[in-house]
């Protein structure tokens, strides 16, 4: 574990509140070690900033170790930045190089209005989640849990789609800014366990219909999505949210209206 | 202060039924009558928000994140204990209450342990309804693994996620409230203050994190699942944002605080790399099936690569001094051990303010003895992980681990019903003290947090709420709520406008983690702590004087948030050295260096079974001691040896 000192110049987008029109600003940030993480070098550069009287650049973290979704940037030009399968807070410092320019930016779709500099509104992917990604089962009136074998193949699939941290790389990653990987996830997951049967037809509908709301942009196989996703969430649960889609609208009874945001 | 524990009484089997079928309820068409504050949204706040919703409640919930999906609970790693004995191999529900009571060192409830395994077995039901996938055996039926050295496989796990898929269930059942509209959901938006009105909670002060605004929120109680307080050491394996302020303001306006010094440290993270460190990482404690801990046996090695240092040079520490257990001896006696190694200058790894803090975990051997492919089947995204963050491939070089906080077991005292000593005020998940002793057990912290969610708190608010009957109603504009909202504001601006601002928060929270983790950590002397006690009002008081946030109060501002945590952090900190200071004895995560035979933790039950409820008093360094003596009808206490 060899240790290096970098000096780059951070270009990041800083913009005071929602309605602000927001611009570039550079930083320096110098003597950063390799062994730091991404975040941590921002911590660097924004104690400086606070000590000397300046705003510190917003950014979302919580975890810092790729689970919670919480982080999430656009560097150089990439969402999650040049590491693959890895989100902002687990990039360190070792995949830049001395005398690196980097590009920050939020995450950039209409469906996630920006609050302040890097931090944007996903509350987006919650009112999808709201609109049907659930089983309705009440507290308490659940069955043995053994009663209902599933298949080993099929739960470990459902845990494949299970894996999206919702961090919204996906939405940054699309031409479209298009919602379609995050959706497809949780359709996928729980349509294809035996819980989750009773909705099937309704969640699809109501789901899609929410994110069509929230103004995402619709899928045209771009791919882009499961190049950025930093838990490798498989393109081909789009396929399936869209044959879904499809067994839903063949077997409707009714309609579902899009809901307001 | 009258510290009643309202268990009930007879056999313990029964208790909990019994309990149940003698209170309050509250009739289907009045619920909705009543307003449920629920702050956090983890796998205690979570469950129990989504729960009260569908009985009908009028919930309110409250998240710092910006979505109730990314509470702290979603990191654990692990598992998820029940006893279901799926694998027919003795599990028992008593079992599971008997390891949990002896794991936490008979520092815990008996009756309240046992209610936690009774309802372990439903909650795996209630996840597998919600969808949640666990693994599954070829024949389509759950399987179970063998957690933290347990006798019998009574774990359940999704891969190496089983806090996200746990917490994501409970997210999805709470979406669907909110979308039926019983559930209100505030994310971003911290709560800064309880409003108590007539002795009882009825309320919280909030600031919105996105626009600065404080609002009060009126109701009929409050419920708080804020999680664990791991955080006041700087370095932990705890999200960057968990903090202790709505336990710590609650405490302040009088529920006792319990077991403070009670914290438990994992052996298995990576270690600290440079004084910028911002959180540790866990891994999962798996690897000491395989892996064999060692450091060089001469100082003058430290420095080398461990791939030039002979065999006969490498000193085994834990295969030595516990050939029973070997690497798998208890995580207390696995950190303890890594300290005292690395304070004999034999630390490994970069060096951090003048330590070496590091030991190997070495799967050398393992590689040799069942071949790479097998070594990466089992640990391959540990490994990645391991090498996305140090730069160093543990095939090739053994990995370098060092103990981290992971966990609080202290916290707001409740009785059996999660009562603070509050009325009306609820503490649930790793926010209260009650289910683990000194002491948890691995994958008994996602079981705790659903059992007070799913299936204690909803019963329990009815009992409340049923007893109570009706609350007056209480106004936006009466004293009680307009003054706790001014002392809100007042404090926002104290910490906005200190005299003589020059450092960022984080400044004084690393001086502050380093005092508490060395001096409060993982073995604790009278010396260091009276030191510790010295030193932590003089930083305080520093903090206050010269803590520099820009920017205003009324806008998203992430320097103001966390000072306002920081400051609860420094009353927290001291009360935790007072705790452990006060307890002359070594028993779970507390191990007190006057008392230990060979290096073995000694307890003292004579004088030290009881539950220390600290009473605020208004000076963070003089707060009233109150005794909780534990009993123990049916798990009498033995002495812990790993020998």
């Amino acid at each position: 574990m060899s240790e290096e000192l970098l000096n780059l110049t951070l270009h990041v987008w800083r913009q005071d509140g929602p309605n602000d029109s927001g611009r570039f600003e550079t930083h320096k940030a110098n003597d950063i070690t390799t062994h730091m993480s991404f975040l941590e070098m921002l911590d660097v550069v924004n104690e400086e900033l606070i000590e000397n009287g300046k705003l510190p650049i917003a950014f979302d973290h919580d975890c810092r170790e790729g689970i919670c979704g919480t982080c999430g940037m656009v560097i150089n030009g990439v969402a999650h930045g040049p590491q693959k399968l890895t989100t902002t807070c687990q990039l360190h410092m070792r995949q830049f190089n001395d005398g690196d320019e980097i590009w920050l930016e939020p995450w950039r779709a209409s469906g996630f209005p920006v609050l302040k500099d890097l931090v944007v509104d996903r509350t987006a992917f919650d009112r999808i989640i709201q609109a049907g990604g659930y089983i309705s089962i009440r507290t308490g009136s659940a069955s043995e849990a053994n009663e209902m074998p599933i298949a080993k193949e099929i739960a470990d699939q459902a845990m494949d789609a299970a894996e999206c941290i919702g961090c919204g790389a996906c939405v940054a990653a699309c031409p479209n800014a298009s919602a379609s990987l995050f959706t497809a996830a949780k359709i996928s997951h729980l349509s294809l366990l035996p819980q989750g049967q009773a909705e099937r037809q309704d969640r699809s509908r109501k789901m899609v219909a929410q994110m069509d709301a929230e103004g995402f942009g619709g899928c045209t196989n771009h791919g882009e999505c499961e190049e950025a996703c930093p838990k490798g969430v498989s393109l081909r649960w789009i396929a399936r949210m869209n044959r879904e889609l499809v067994r839903s609208m063949v077997k409707a009874d009714a309609p579902i209206e899009n809901r307001k945001r | 202060m009258e510290l009643r524990s309202n268990e009930p009484a007879g056999p313990i089997e029964n208790r909990w039924e019994k309990h149940k079928e003698a209170n309050k309820l509250v009739a289907p068409a009045n619920r909705r009558k009543y307003t449920v504050i629920v702050v956090g949204s983890g796998l205690a706040g979570g469950a129990a928000a989504a729960s009260l919703g569908e009985m009908g409640y009028n919930v309110k919930c409250f998240c710092y994140q910006d979505s109730p999906r990314r509470a702290h609970s979603i990191a654990a790693q692990g598992g998820i204990n029940a006893a279901k004995n799926y694998q027919n191999d003795g599990d028992s529900v008593y079992r599971l209450f008997y390891d949990t009571v002896k794991g936490g060192d008979f520092r815990s409830r008996e009756s309240n342990v046992y209610r936690l395994a009774e309802l372990s077995t439903q909650i795996i039901d209630q996840a597998v309804a919600q969808g949640v996938p666990f693994a599954r055996e070829y024949g389509g039926l759950l399987g179970n693994r063998s957690f933290g050295g347990a006798q019998v496989s009574r774990t359940f796990y999704a891969r190496g996620q089983t806090g996200q898929q746990l917490l994501l269930g409970a997210y999805q059942a709470l979406s669907r409230q909110i979308e039926a509209g019983t559930v209100e959901m505030f994310s971003r938006t911290e709560m800064l203050d309880v409003i108590i009105h007539d002795g009882r909670a009825r309320g919280i002060v909030t600031r919105c994190m996105k626009t600065g605004q404080v609002s009060p929120h009126i109701a009929d109680m409050v419920v708080l699942c804020t999680g664990g307080y791991g955080n006041v050491f700087y370095l932990s394996t705890n999200a960057k944002g968990c903090n202790c302020t709505a336990v710590w303001r609650a405490h302040r306006h009088g529920a006792a605080f319990a077991n403070p010094c009670y914290t438990q440290i994992h052996p298995t993270c990576i270690p600290q790399a440079g004084a910028y460190q911002s959180k540790l990482t866990l891994m999962s404690e798996s690897l000491r099936n395989d892996g064999r801990v060692w450091v060089p046996r001469n100082k003058e090695d430290v420095t080398k690569r461990p791939e030039d240092i002979p065999e006969a040079d490498r000193y085994y520490y834990l295969e030595e001094r516990y050939p029973a257990f070997g690497n798998l001896v208890p995580r207390d006696v696995a950190s303890r051990n890594a300290l005292n190694v690395t304070n004999d200058g034999l630390g490994v790894g970069p060096e951090v303010d003048g330590e070496r803090r590091g030991v190997y975990l070495d799967f050398d051997d393992a590689i040799s003895r069942l071949g790479e492919q097998m070594i990466r089947e089992r640990y391959g995204n540990l490994f990645d992980m391991y090498e996305r963050i140090t730069g160093d491939s543990p095939y090739k070089t053994p990995m370098r681990i060092y103990p981290a906080t992971h966990y609080t077991m202290g916290g707001l005292w409740v009785d059996y019903n999660l009562q603070t000593t509050i009325p009306g005020l609820f503490a649930g998940g790793e926010a209260n003290f009650s289910d683990h002793g000194a002491n948890r057990l691995g994958a008994s912290a996602l079981m705790q947090g659903l059992a007070d969610g799913y299936f204690v708190l909803p019963f329990t608010v009815g009992n409340y709420l049923g007893e109570v009957r009706t609350l007056p109603p209480l106004a936006d504009d009466h004293a009680d709520v307009a003054g706790a909202v001014k002392a809100v504001e007042e404090r926002v601006q104290k910490l906005m406008n200190a005299p003589d601002p020059k450092h960022a928060p984080e400044y004084f929270h690393r001086k502050l983690g380093r005092i508490i983790w060395t001096k409060c950590g993982m073995s604790r002397n009278k010396e260091g702590l009276e030191q510790a006690l010295r030193e932590i009002p003089t930083l305080r008081d520093q903090f206050w004087r010269e803590v520099k946030i820009t920017g205003t109060g009324e806008e998203l501002n992430q320097t103001l948030e966390r000072a306002g945590r920081v400051a609860d952090f420094f009353e927290l900190g001291e009360l935790m050295c007072l705790d452990a200071l006060k307890r002359e004895e070594s028993c779970g995560g507390h191990f007190r260096e006057e008392h230990e035979e060979n290096g073995e933790a000694l307890r003292d039950d004579e004088h030290f079974s009881y539950v220390a409820a600290w009473e605020w008093t208004g000076n963070p360094g003089e707060p009233r001691l109150n005794q909780e003596p534990l009993t123990f009808e049916y798990v009498k206490p033995t002495k812990r040896s790993y020998k």
